[in-house]
């Protein structure tokens, strides 16, 4: 059973595709391992055991029937807890939507569904997905496999986890500045933001409307591209969905493979995203890469991004704002808790201000009160208007780049996972956290977050992180398994094989 | 509450000059809601017509419904507004129960319709040119029922239920410019603009525009300053007013009110104020500031409009023709005095008579059945007399009355048998024999056996006195069961009273 879980999501579906492995087993394997290793992890905010199951016999029993399925059918998948689930509580890691069981799924969890995956479970993740290090979700911390006293990442911090901690093969998870990307980099796995409006945001439950986006996180480039092909293209219920016809990334993936892949490749390093303030293994992992690169024929050419640098100002006024706006319908009306105030009468208003002050978070009310203030008569120009002419900016920085190369890299985090309780105190280093991220969702481009080896000083992971032009997806996976191929050839093994530590681990708590 | 002073109307313009500014909402009749693809649709049960968009659930996203840009499109040409080459929604944060997302989704920097004018004709004839700042879309609130309290109103209830189902449907709001000399004429101006948006939607089919169910509905901004002063005064603003007797009451209170106000040395709040239809006159509602912070920034879930100049072109052909200028061309095409134009206009019977002109009917005839007649049976039926019968099924039974084959006594009944589905006029004559009789040998026997049997009144006809003959003829109409033309009865009847006279009568 724990071989079956440290499949890739391809192979697993080529061993239920011949019939080796029924979708019961696959998904009875994993379980086991959430049973095994979550009480410690904790990736899960909820686990559907028995809907999972009883969705594994069906798809078995469609398969035994000669029913021609899709190429992911009966593999198992986490889902981060912002995506609306008709079967189980979704709580965006917010006291305030406690045990609220949305009555619609979130289209890419209908599609997901649909392509006949098997849904394990609900993530853990910051708070509304405002943190970079699930430390701020009100059901308690998700630990990193690589290091139990370690920050995941955040926001998706669970979806992550569950994938480096072979809970499940594949995971979905949700990019505002970094939060399918960053939690990828510091455990070793696979993540990434498509371009904005690439993949449905119906049903995601909105930080900021202008940044987020819904990506996969899984522990090898392919696997996360069969699973954008699930999840990706059009939906009207999206006004901001793009209407293109996107080529096939799991196509573009095996693109990559082909010998000679990288060679001609021009590959721009933003000169903004490297030196003082980024750890040394991670400097040391990201120019040694550049050297494997080069090696196999890819021009490095160095860029500059000048407006960079004001992008984590920018977008935490952006973020806020939108933000402030989003969270106004959590007012006890409708759906989630309701809290009655302590005195006083019960207007809606009181008792609207008594759900808010105890549902949320203290970091969620801070991004309020910054983003209210930023929208205020008077502040409006010199705040919000501000930021939006540097996302301009920022997005001139990337054509100019893109002029120059056809994908831009940078460590996808400046440091490996730090320890629990190190940045939660001072919010600024933890938002500084986010400064390689971020001017991908500022501009609207896709990036990818691989693992390209362990910092020497710590031994934890750490990620690159690739950006192309938007619209281009397909370009990230391609290079990405190229990279990801020319990595595991230097190395010998996957990067999950250089943690025996967390095989140990996993193994002997499934002994348990 | 204490009934506030008024001053007397014609003092209070005699003092102060009143202006004016109108907010008109008209709430479109697209099939489904501004955001979202629920029915909009009055009456359905409570919260029946919502989704996750419009309850404002996390993870609802907004999606633009292009029939409403299209109707708002029209509406602004129709108000001969310039038509923005680019638009966006914006959002107004505020708390408030009624509204889902606690933002409404409006537009601020960049409404889809902007500088147009809408001329009305007062009842003294004076025309006035009401400009129109900006017409911009946006979603309409759901419904608060306050439950527990004796008055219906917040103060006192226990607790209040809300019903969604209104909660997205689309609203072009219709902001005025500053209306400055308005004078006496300030009450009929409300009510004479507002009555022209509600045409004019409603000529365009853009909205149910029934303003009892709230498709139109006005609020009302009133301020005076003293004569010669060129400073504006302290503004307020009378919501959602859902008559047009009411919009012009409001405005003539709110006027009597604050010139009492300022004459005693009192200042007026800026605040919103309810109107209270049952007793004419408006209370206090919230205070309002210039300063009120709606936090407004650009809708990022939904991508900015661009609509076409060629789009725009094809909706203004679209156009019908201003109702203003078909109430005059139909006046001076029908020849009706202004009382008779009006009681057409009135019953909203414009249209029925148009199409019963077009099929052939006299312009006077079709009034007279439309306004007579058929508005009575309506009215009895509690219906739209236009939802009666048709207009080509009227031109007939017209036709019919004016070629003798009907009395108008014959044709009322043939009228009902055509109400209640019987057939066209001709086939309800023939069915139920309706016909007059126009045999003249079967008319002289009835009338010689009435003239026989009431010798006086024929005395009485040959000594001159013919009002007499009326007796002869109503006994001869009872005789044909009304199937006689009474004229032509009259006719033989003093015919063969003179035949009588020459002693063919024994």
């Amino acid at each position: 059973m724990t071989e079956l879980i440290r499949l890739t999501a391809a192979e697993l579906s080529s061993r239920l595709q011949d019939k080796s492995v029924s979708a019961v087993e696959a998904t009875q394997a994993h379980l086991d391992q959430i049973t095994a290793v979550d009480t410690d992890l904790h990736a899960f905010l909820y686990v559907a055991a028995d809907a999972a199951l009883a969705t594994a016999a069906r798809i078995d029993a469609r398969r035994a029937a000669g029913e021609e399925l899709g190429p992911l059918a009966g593999v198992p998948i986490a889902i981060k807890d912002v995506l609306t689930t008709l079967d189980m509580p979704t709580t965006a890691g917010s006291k305030i939507l406690e045990g609220w069981v949305p009555p619609y799924d979130a289209t890419v969890v209908r599609r997901l569904r649909a392509a006949d995956l098997i849904p394990l479970g609900k993530t853990n993740m910051d708070e509304f997905a405002m943190g970079s290090s699930t430390e701020h979700s009100a059901y308690g911390v998700t630990r990193n496999p690589w290091d139990r006293d370690r920050i995941p990442g955040g926001s998706g911090g669970g979806s992550a986890a569950a994938v480096a901690s072979f809970q499940a093969p594949l995971a979905l998870g949700s990019d505002t500045g970094g939060s399918i990307r960053q939690p990828a980099a510091v455990t070793g796995s696979v993540g990434v933001k498509p371009t904005y409006g690439a993949v449905s945001r119906y049903g995601a439950i909105a930080l900021a409307s202008s940044l987020d986006q819904v990506g996969p996180v899984s522990r090898t480039v392919f696997d996360a591209a069969l699973l954008h092909d699930v999840i990706g293209g059009h939906d009207p219920l999206d006004s901001t969905s793009l209407t293109d016809a996107w080529p096939s990334m799991a196509a573009a993936a095996t693109a990559g493979l082909k010998d000679g892949a990288l060679k001609g490749v021009r590959v721009g390093v933003i000169k903004e995203l490297s030196g003082s303030g980024f750890q040394a293994g991670v400097t040391q992992r990201f120019t040694e890469t550049l050297a494997l690169l080069t090696a196999a024929g890819a021009e490095i050419t160095e860029v500059s991004a000048p407006n960079f640098e004001y992008a984590v100002a920018a977008y935490y006024l952006i973020l806020p704002a939108e933000a402030s706006s989003n969270l106004a319908r959590f007012d006890s009306v409708r759906f989630g808790i309701r809290v009655d105030p302590a005195e006083g009468s019960l207007t809606s208003e009181h008792v609207m201000a008594a759900t808010r002050e105890a549902g949320f978070g203290p970091e969620v009310k801070r991004r309020i009160i910054l983003g209210t203030y930023a929208l205020s008569t008077g502040y409006y120009d010199a705040y919000y208007g501000s930021a939006q002419k540097v996302r301009t900016l920022i997005q001139r920085d990337f054509a100019a780049a893109f002029d120059q190369v056809d994908i831009l890299v940078s460590p996808s985090a400046p440091t490996t996972a730090f320890k629990f309780g190190e940045k939660l105190e001072d919010p600024m280093a933890m938002y500084l956290n986010d400064i390689t991220t971020i001017p991908a969702n500022l501009a609207g481009v896709p990036g990818m977050s691989i693992p390209i080896g362990l910092a020497p000083e710590d031994g934890l992971p750490v990620g690159l992180q690739i950006m192309a032009p938007a619209r281009a997806d397909a370009r990230l996976y391609t290079y990405g398994a190229a990279i990801e191929q020319l990595l595991e050839a230097t190395w010998g093994h996957t990067m999950l094989d250089q943690a025996p530590a967390l095989a140990l681990a996993t193994t002997a708590k499934g002994a348990i | 509450m204490a009934k506030p002073e008024l001053m007397d109307y014609d003092k209070a313009l005699e003092l102060f000059e009143p202006v004016l500014g109108f907010e008109v909402h008209v709430e479109l009749n697209t099939k489904t809601k501004m955001f979202c693809g629920c029915a909009n649709e009055f009456g359905s049960g409570a919260n029946t017509n919502t989704c996750p968009t419009c309850l404002g659930l996390p993870g609802g996203l907004p999606q633009v419904n292009h029939k409403a840009i299209e109707s708002s499109i029209r509406l602004g040409l129709a108000l001969g507004c310039e038509i923005a080459e680019h638009s966006r929604f914006a959002r107004k944060n505020y708390f408030y129960p009624d509204t889902a997302k606690n933002f409404q989704t409006s537009q601020y920097d960049d409404p889809i319709c902007h500088d147009g004018s809408l001329t009305i004709e007062l009842e003294s004839g004076r025309l006035v040119t009401v400009e129109i700042e900006r017409a911009h879309m946006e979603d309409d609130a759901g419904k608060l029922t306050h439950m527990g309290g004796s008055t219906g109103r917040i103060q006192g209830a226990d607790y209040s239920l809300v019903d969604y189902n209104r909660g997205g449907v689309p609203l072009v709001e219709i902001v005025t410019q500053m209306i400055e000399g308005a004078e006496h004429d300030a009450p009929e101006i409300g009510r004479t603009y507002v009555a022209g948006i509600r045409e004019i939607a409603k000529a365009l089919g853009v909205s149910n525009a029934r303003m009892e169910e709230g498709n139109v509905r006005c609020d009302a901004n009133v301020s005076l300053r003293p004569r010669g002063s060129k400073v504006l005064g302290t503004r307020t603003e009378t919501k959602n007013v859902n008559s047009l007797r009411s919009v012009e009451r409001a405005v003539r209170y709110e006027i009597q009110r604050q010139a009492a106000v300022l004459h005693a040395g009192g200042t007026i709040t800026q605040e919103t104020r309810h109107w209270h239809e049952d007793t004419g006159i408006t209370s206090a509602g919230r205070p309002k500031s210039d300063a009120d912070d709606y936090r407004y920034f650009p809708e990022p879930d939904l991508v900015p409009m661009a609509p076409s100049r060629e789009w725009v072109e094809e909706l203004r052909l679209t156009l019908p023709e201003p109702p203003a200028a078909r109430r005059k061309r139909l006046q001076a095409d029908w020849g009706f005095a202004n009382l008779e134009f009006q009681d057409v206009v009135n019953s909203d019977l414009m249209d029925a008579v148009e199409a019963t002109v077009a099929a052939g009917a006299s312009a006077q005839s079709a009034r007279k059945w439309w306004t007579g007649e058929i508005a009575r049976l309506a009215n009895a039926a509690g219906v739209a007399a236009d939802s009666l019968v048709q207009p080509a099924q009227l031109a007939a039974l017209i036709a019919l009355v004016e070629a003798g084959t009907l009395t108008d006594r014959l044709a009322r009944q043939v009228l009902e048998g055509v109400i209640a589905g019987e057939g066209t006029p001709a086939e309800v004559v023939a069915s139920r024999g309706l016909a007059v009789v126009s045999d003249d040998g079967a008319l002289i026997a009835a009338i010689d056996e009435a003239l026989s049997k009431q010798p006086d009144v024929l005395a009485k006809i040959r000594d001159g006195k013919l009002q007499a003959a009326g007796a002869v003829i109503g006994a001869v109409m009872k005789a044909m069961r009304g199937q006689a033309d009474a004229a032509r009865v009259r006719e033989l009847v003093l015919e063969r009273a003179g035949t009588a006279e020459s002693g063919s009568v024994e």
